[in-house]
């Protein structure tokens, strides 16, 4: 009996080591290729142009530079790129939030004639490019006098993020149980209060991925970034990125600190919250 | 219940502040910039009725059918390399493996890189100096391959296009991961005990029972690719000698640049309709079979 346990391990031991070796390689390759540039770029950010254009591009730095990131905050204006871009995001979260929640109770929940009609003009966003919206905005923005304004970007990125929030919570409500609105109008709870205390509540899930959905859109957006502030005291993080390095075009170490500084919350968030978001994507796509 | 859930007024409370928002940003522009491309315009002098003029010349400009050629290519490219790639990751991650969640993640970082942070990185990558990509080809000896990859016009599309497929990879691996983790563990079991091994089971269970996925990943890669503007405008703007252009970056050139009101919208109606007609091309596709 010992005898065969022993040859059966054995057998299975070597049968399985060569392929998942070689898989595990060719895994490690793959996530080499996807990880290696930010990689690089955090190498390179320490450096000075002397030292890279020297013949260190690849390698560790000699000298560790920290002053390419502080100079960026003290000099550079990377503290108010940061300070828009978290304005903006943060308040286009939370409208898009609100506005969502509100719109997809009445729809999944109420009753009245045009909700299947306005739900698929709402969802008819989803299909809509914002390239057609630019020029219609930019001159809407200009004539109300909003362009160079922090709502010059909440109110367009709230509005195009209205159709996949409004797809994801109303998917939600339509799940949760007719009875939990019927007992707390028996105990007396106008619509309002019902909605607020009781059934808001119950969807943080969806309002989650929402909040996460809205992040990624809103944090990297460049088109309308670019067209819509041109003002230094207003820009995102993506335009004044773009702006440093035309300005540092030949200082690489600097241009990769503000590059890394820019990237660095989206990472921590993703890093942090992964299991998060991965449950939202994926249920965006699926309800798709 | 049924009056309190009927009552107009709270209907209208919840529902017309999101509802005025998104007309005036989404619905009304998508008209008005239709009703744009019928005009000859450049912002601030008088708009000239021209009908249908613009959409003409849209056809016999060389630029713009190349922008069209070039995401149309990238459309392709996105279906049939990047697509596949994430498959055979997003499969062989979903079975047994150790490290899968390290993987998963890894994989998944460049999706949540800011597209101009990504553009300007590849730039420096394809620096012809100093970039990564030629040092290392000169390191291994391949110095007649270096060159300057998006100063080149032979080389910039496709110098351009890496950065595109390769951020998105760990993007459409999740959706596919997700996709392949949501069948029922007995159907494996099941092939399992008939004796299937990983190719076959992924081929004749995995495969066919996540196509709802695979369409819907096939068209936000199509889709995606019709309306790209971020990391072209970034690494190259279009050129050099607009061999990189896009329609997005086109349209953005003519409107903003050019000032043409009027032509740029028509580029914009264009790249609506082309993103509709592909949508429903893939769900027709995927319907038949």
């Amino acid at each position: 009996m010992p005898a065969l346990q022993t040859v059966a391990y054995d057998r299975k031991k070597i049968r399985v080591e060569p392929g998942t070796l070689l898989l595990q390689l060719c895994l490690i390759i793959v996530a080499m290729i996807q990880l290696f540039p930010l990689v690089w770029l955090f190498l390179f950010s320490f450096k000075n142009n002397a030292e890279l254009f020297g013949g260190n591009v690849l390698g560790l730095p000699k000298v560790w530079r920290w002053e390419n990131y502080t100079s960026l905050f003290k000099a550079g204006k990377l503290g108010l790129y940061f300070f828009n871009s978290l304005a903006v995001t943060f308040v286009t979260i939370a409208l898009t939030a609100f506005l969502a929640t509100m719109a997809s109770y009445a729809l999944s929940r109420m009753k009245w004639k045009w909700s299947k009609l306005t739900f698929t003009v709402f969802l008819l966003g989803l299909m809509i490019p914002i390239h057609a919206a630019l020029l219609p905005i930019f001159l809407i923005l200009k004539n109300i006098g909003l362009l160079n304004t922090h709502l010059a970007l909440i109110l367009p990125y709230t509005g195009f993020g209205l159709s996949m929030a409004i797809m994801i919570v109303v998917s939600f409500f339509d799940g949760l149980p007719r009875e939990l609105e019927e007992s707390a109008f028996i105990d007396g709870s106008g619509i309002y209060r019902t909605f607020f205390s009781i059934m808001l509540p119950l969807v943080t899930p969806a309002i989650a991925t929402v909040a996460i959905l809205t992040y990624l859109s809103a944090w990297n957006e460049l088109m309308f970034a670019i067209t819509f502030v041109s003002k230094e005291e207003f820009k995102t993080l993506t335009v004044g990125i773009m702006s440093m390095a035309g300005q540092h075009s030949t200082s690489w170490g600097p241009i990769g600190a503000g590059l890394f500084v820019s990237t660095l919350p989206s990472i921590v968030l993703y890093l942090l919250m992964g299991a998060q978001v991965e449950r939202s994507l994926t249920a965006g796509a699926v309800k798709g | 219940m049924d009056r309190v859930m009927s009552n107009k007024k709270a209907i209208a409370v919840f529902t017309l502040p999101a509802f005025a928002l998104y007309f005036v940003i989404v619905i009304l522009p998508v008209f008005v910039s239709f009703y744009y491309s019928l005009l000859k315009w450049d912002g601030i002098s008088a708009r000239l009725f021209i009908g249908l003029d613009n959409y003409a010349t849209l056809f016999q400009d060389h630029v713009f059918l190349r922008s069209l050629w070039n995401s149309l290519l990238l459309a392709f490219l996105s279906v049939f390399v990047q697509l596949p790639i994430a498959l055979i990751l997003a499969l062989v991650l979903a079975g047994r493996v150790k490290g899968s969640r390290f993987y998963r993640t890894a994989y998944f970082i460049p999706v949540v890189m800011s597209t101009v942070m990504i553009g300007q990185l590849w730039m420096k990558i394809y620096h012809p100096s100093f970039g990564l990509l030629n040092t290392v080809l000169d390191g291994l000896g391949l110095e007649s391959w270096t060159r300057e990859w998006l100063g080149n016009e032979n080389t910039a599309l496709g110098a351009a296009f890496a950065p595109i497929i390769w951020q998105y990879i760990g993007y459409h691996m999740l959706l596919f991961y997700a996709a392949a983790k949501s069948i029922s563990e007995d159907l494996y079991e099941a092939a399992r005990i008939d004796g299937a091994t990983g190719a076959k089971v992924a081929w004749y269970i995995t495969i066919p029972l996540i196509k709802p996925m695979l369409k819907v990943s096939a068209i936000f890669a199509v889709v995606g690719s019709l309306k790209l503007f971020d990391l072209i405008y970034v690494l190259t703007n279009g050129g050099p000698l607009h061999a990189t252009e896009v329609p997005s970056t086109w349209m953005f050139n003519n409107i903003f640049r050019q000032y043409q009101y009027g032509y740029g919208s028509s580029m914009a109606i264009i790249i609506i309709l082309e993103c509709l007609l592909f949508t429903v091309l893939i769900q027709r596709l995927f319907k038949s079979e």
